[in-house]
């Protein structure tokens, strides 16, 4: 293993795991306002208690977020020391706002967790929408920044030195709103898929079905929402990206002659020395349209990019492959649940419905982790698109394979423990559910 | 502009060694303490520092953002030079934070506690030990960008006593500040006693390490004592810390809790300033004598303009919810998420 592969494995391992607590960090604060709002209405203690089983959830999951996330603000500079001497300055804007935006939610997050009996109870409720408002927009943030990755603005690049510097300009670069976007809908995809398919299953597993059911639904539905805009917002990103990192969208796609009326390649097994896509279903015409909105349009492939600057076309093709199809499946799973709100009210118990919803927890989380590694390897050889090549920003200190096997050891087993305190949290439900309700009579 | 940024920069350090350090010195203590206290201790330390807890490393992490967006090469000297220590660091921090949450909320209270308290309180000690280190390094004039061998580049400018002893001194500074701390939380007499006797301990030790910071930057040829003791305002400073060291000693049984924090938050101000006057512009140190400031550094123009501006806007929210946070959790009686 050389140290750039090392490098980027360890960078991408880094990223990889803290999204996960990243999304949920971001998103579980509106389902826990919400189930605390219909509390404060509706005084059905089974809300109080839902709010304060999943806020301990949340604690554990925040705090292996903020540490997965302080690991990455040194591991930029640790890994990629030449990119950030030069993108420090330019891209640092989302950073530092994002940094205010960051303190604010762990504030907020002091205050609700540890605010019960304190506060007014609007006022307590406000700080938990405190913390779901701030992480969303240190999430957008933090993807603009990735945007000017993709997308790099606010400088003139002159003799390979980076002038004229205006972060501003930088933060509104061209990928900003449709990564941002889609990114914030796929958080709320992935989060509200993986909480309900939980929920789901405790309710076949026939304990406390009012309370589970009562979190499956306000998961479900934010879920829903967000997976049947998922495809609309994932094809303006498309269509951006056909004009500004056609070579993306030319591996996402594995299309390797720049052609009019370009296919649709779906599945298949790309062959990069031949060229071609073997075994794939092809629907004529419609990559033009999808990239161009025209079914004739010239769509720019491979070939137009010298082979030393073609990004990995197997890895960002069946990583695409993955996301839609997943995409599409809970779409499939929403509009399941809307009809049954709409029509079959008795689907709900029926186990089929719940299995495939308790079927379903992982698959937002996989489609999102998809989704970045088409953005994130799709961008390769380039660490900043055409300005800077990935090879050239490593960091010069040998043996950096080490630093990654123990990262992933930490990480292991981090991933594990936080599984394990989960699955107690949730066994332990029905005991304190029994304390709760005891507790909330007293006040 | 680049003042206000450097300030925040300063202020965000020194934030993060009185909070943060309170916070680490907490983990230290257990080490220190008779495993039939410790259960006590921890619940103090849990209802003094639990709710701030989360906001005490952003401290970090904005001094981290500061460096990359405002002086991007001495984030990335620090970075290149000083790898090993900042990974080690980093796992320091990632072990105790987590640890500290584990305990508190998983569901059962069983023999995984033991896992999380050895972890926590083995981290306390090593996270400080090495921000403390990598201090040192970057002051003691051993980082050579030109070297070229591993040794040289890799490991010696942050191997050696000097980073070494003020390493120590760090978690020494840790202890002494959580031991203080923790003076005014106890309200049972027996742990009280037990808290300020540790507090005298670590006032000694603290003094100790000192000198030995002192002694090692006259094996290792660092400038330090000569200078230090060159210019005024560095040896009032310092002379004033020692005062209210002995002060302290003093009035730790019977002085009100307020008092006592303000004086152990005072000394570590006063030496951190002692410091940063005699070197101020410089960050890093390096053996070329071409040393890295926080002049010759920075970015210019926009840039820096942008991230004061950040940083002014920011503070106007931050400052006013933070001291409302401490505010509303003074005195509290009962950690109400606990038994929640
Ligand atoms: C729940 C997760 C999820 C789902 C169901 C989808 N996506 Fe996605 N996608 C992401 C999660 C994601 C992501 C992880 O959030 C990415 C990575 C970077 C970004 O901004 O969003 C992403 C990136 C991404 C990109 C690259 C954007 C860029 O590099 O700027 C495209 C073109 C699409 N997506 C298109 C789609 C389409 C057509 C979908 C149809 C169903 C779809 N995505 C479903
Ligand atoms: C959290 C979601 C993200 C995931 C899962 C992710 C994933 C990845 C992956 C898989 C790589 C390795 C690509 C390769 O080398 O083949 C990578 C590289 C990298 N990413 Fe991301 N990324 C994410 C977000 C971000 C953001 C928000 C930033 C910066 C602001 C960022 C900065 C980088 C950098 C600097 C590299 C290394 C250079 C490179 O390989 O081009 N990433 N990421
Ligand atoms: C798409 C990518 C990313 C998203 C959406 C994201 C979002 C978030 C969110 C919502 C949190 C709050 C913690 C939580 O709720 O669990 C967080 C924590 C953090 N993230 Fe990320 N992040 C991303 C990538 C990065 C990168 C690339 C960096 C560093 C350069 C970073 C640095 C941090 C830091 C320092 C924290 C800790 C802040 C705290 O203590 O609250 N994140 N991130």
């Amino acid at each position: 293993m050389d140290d750039l592969f090392a490098a980027r494995s360890q960078m991408a391992l880094s990223l990889g795991f803290h999204i996960i607590f990243a999304c949920i960090g971001m998103v579980m604060p509106f389902f826990m306002a919400t189930s605390h709002y219909k509390y404060l209405k509706t005084n059905n203690p089974l809300y109080m208690d839902l709010t304060k089983a999943w806020s301990k959830g949340v604690a554990i999951f925040f705090v292996t977020g903020a540490v997965s996330g302080t690991m990455l603000s040194f591991e930029l500079g640790l890994l990629w020391p030449e990119f950030m001497l030069h993108a420090g300055p330019i891209f640092g804007m989302p950073f530092s706002l994002e940094g205010t935006a960051f303190f604010i939610e762990a504030i907020f997050l002091g205050f609700f967790l540890y605010g019960w009996g304190k506060f007014k109870p609007w006022f307590h409720w406000f700080t938990g929408v405190v913390v779901g408002i701030s992480g969303l927009a240190s999430g957008i943030l933090v993807v603009a920044a990735n945007g000017w990755m993709n997308s790099p603005s606010g400088f003139d690049f002159v003799d390979g030195k980076f002038l004229n510097i205006d972060p501003v300009a930088a933060l509104f670069n061209d990928a900003w709103f449709t990564q941002a976007l889609h990114m914030s809908l796929a958080a709320f995809t992935a989060t509200g898929f993986a909480v309900a398919g939980i929920h789901a299953y405790m309710i076949l597993k026939g304990k406390n079905r009012e309370f589970h059911r009562k979190a499956f639904t306000i998961a479900i539905v934010f879920g829903a929402i967000a997976a049947l805009l998922q495809p609309i917002s994932g094809d303006i990103s498309a269509k951006d990206i056909a004009v500004r990192q056609p070579a993306k969208l030319a591996a996402m796609e594995a299309h390797f002659e720049t052609s009019k009326s370009a296919p649709l390649i779906i599945g298949g097994i790309p062959d990069v020395e031949a060229k071609e896509v073997n075994y794939a279903i092809k629907i004529p015409g419609a990559l033009s349209f999808l990239a161009h909105g025209d079914f004739e349009a010239e769509v720019i492939g491979l070939d137009q990019f010298p082979e030393e600057y073609h990004p990995p076309v197997a890895v960002v093709h069946y990583a695409f492959q993955i996301m839609v199809g997943l995409g599409m499946v809970l779409v499939g799973l929403s509009l399941l649940y809307f009809l049954s709100l709409w029509k079959k009210k008795d689907w709900q118990l029926k186990p089929w419905f719940l299995w495939l919803f308790a079927l379903a927890t992982p698959l937002g989380f996989i489609a999102l982790e998809a989704g970045w590694t088409v953005t994130e390897v799709g961008r390769q050889p380039w660490i900043i698109y055409e300005i800077m090549l990935t090879k050239d920003a490593v960091t010069p200190i040998p043996g950096i394979k080490y630093s990654f096997f123990i990262f992933t050891a930490i990480y292991v087993s981090l991933a594990g423990i936080v599984s394990f305190l989960l699955y107690r949290q949730i066994k332990a439900v029905p005991d304190s559910l029994k304390k709760n309700s005891q507790a909330s009579s007293n006040t | 502009m680049l003042y206000v940024v450097i300030i925040f920069l300063c202020l965000s350090l020194l934030m993060y060694v009185l909070l943060g350090g309170a916070d680490f010195g907490a983990g230290i203590l257990e080490i220190f303490t008779p495993a039939s206290m410790r259960e006590q201790l921890r619940d103090t330390t849990y209802k003094t520092i639990g709710p701030i807890w989360e906001a005490n490393h952003m401290w970090l992490i904005i001094a981290i953002v500061i460096l990359f967006v405002g002086f991007p090469p001495i984030y990335t000297t620090l970075s290149v030079h000083l790898h090993i220590p900042l990974a080690l660091m980093l796992i320091g921090i990632i072990g105790r934070g987590t640890a500290f949450v584990f305990r508190h909320y998983d569901a059962y209270q069983d023999d995984m506690q033991k896992v999380y308290n050895f972890i926590f309180t083995y981290s306390s000690f090593i996270t400080p030990f090495f921000l403390g280190l990598i201090f040192g390094a970057a002051i003691g004039g051993q980082i050579d960008p030109e070297a070229m061998g591993f040794y040289e580049a890799y490991i010696h400018p942050w191997f050696n006593l000097f980073s070494i002893s003020v390493g120590v001194f760090t978690v020494a500074i840790c202890g002494f500040l959580a031991s203080v701390f923790l003076v005014g939380e106890a309200k049972k007499p027996k742990v009280k006693s037990v808290i300020i006797g540790k507090a005298k301990l670590f006032i000694v030790f603290t003094v100790i390490a000192g000198g030995l910071v002192f002694a090692a930057s006259i094996i290792d040829e660092v400038p330090l004592v000569g200078l230090l003791l060159k210019e005024w305002i560095t040896i009032g400073t310092l002379v004033l810390a020692t005062i209210a060291v002995v002060v302290l000693w003093m009035k730790l049984k019977e002085g009100n809790k307020m008092m006592v924090r303000f004086l152990s938050g005072f000394v570590v101000t006063a030496i951190l300033l002692a410091f940063g006057y005699h070197y101020f512009p410089d960050i890093i140190i390096t053996k070329s004598g071409e040393n890295l400031s926080v002049f010759n550094s920075s970015a210019i123009g926009k840039p820096i303009d942008t991230l004061a501006w950040a940083l002014l806007v920011g503070s106007l929210f931050i400052l006013p919810s933070l001291g409302y946070l401490i505010y509303s959790f003074q005195g509290s009686k009962e950690p109400n998420q606990a038994n929640g």
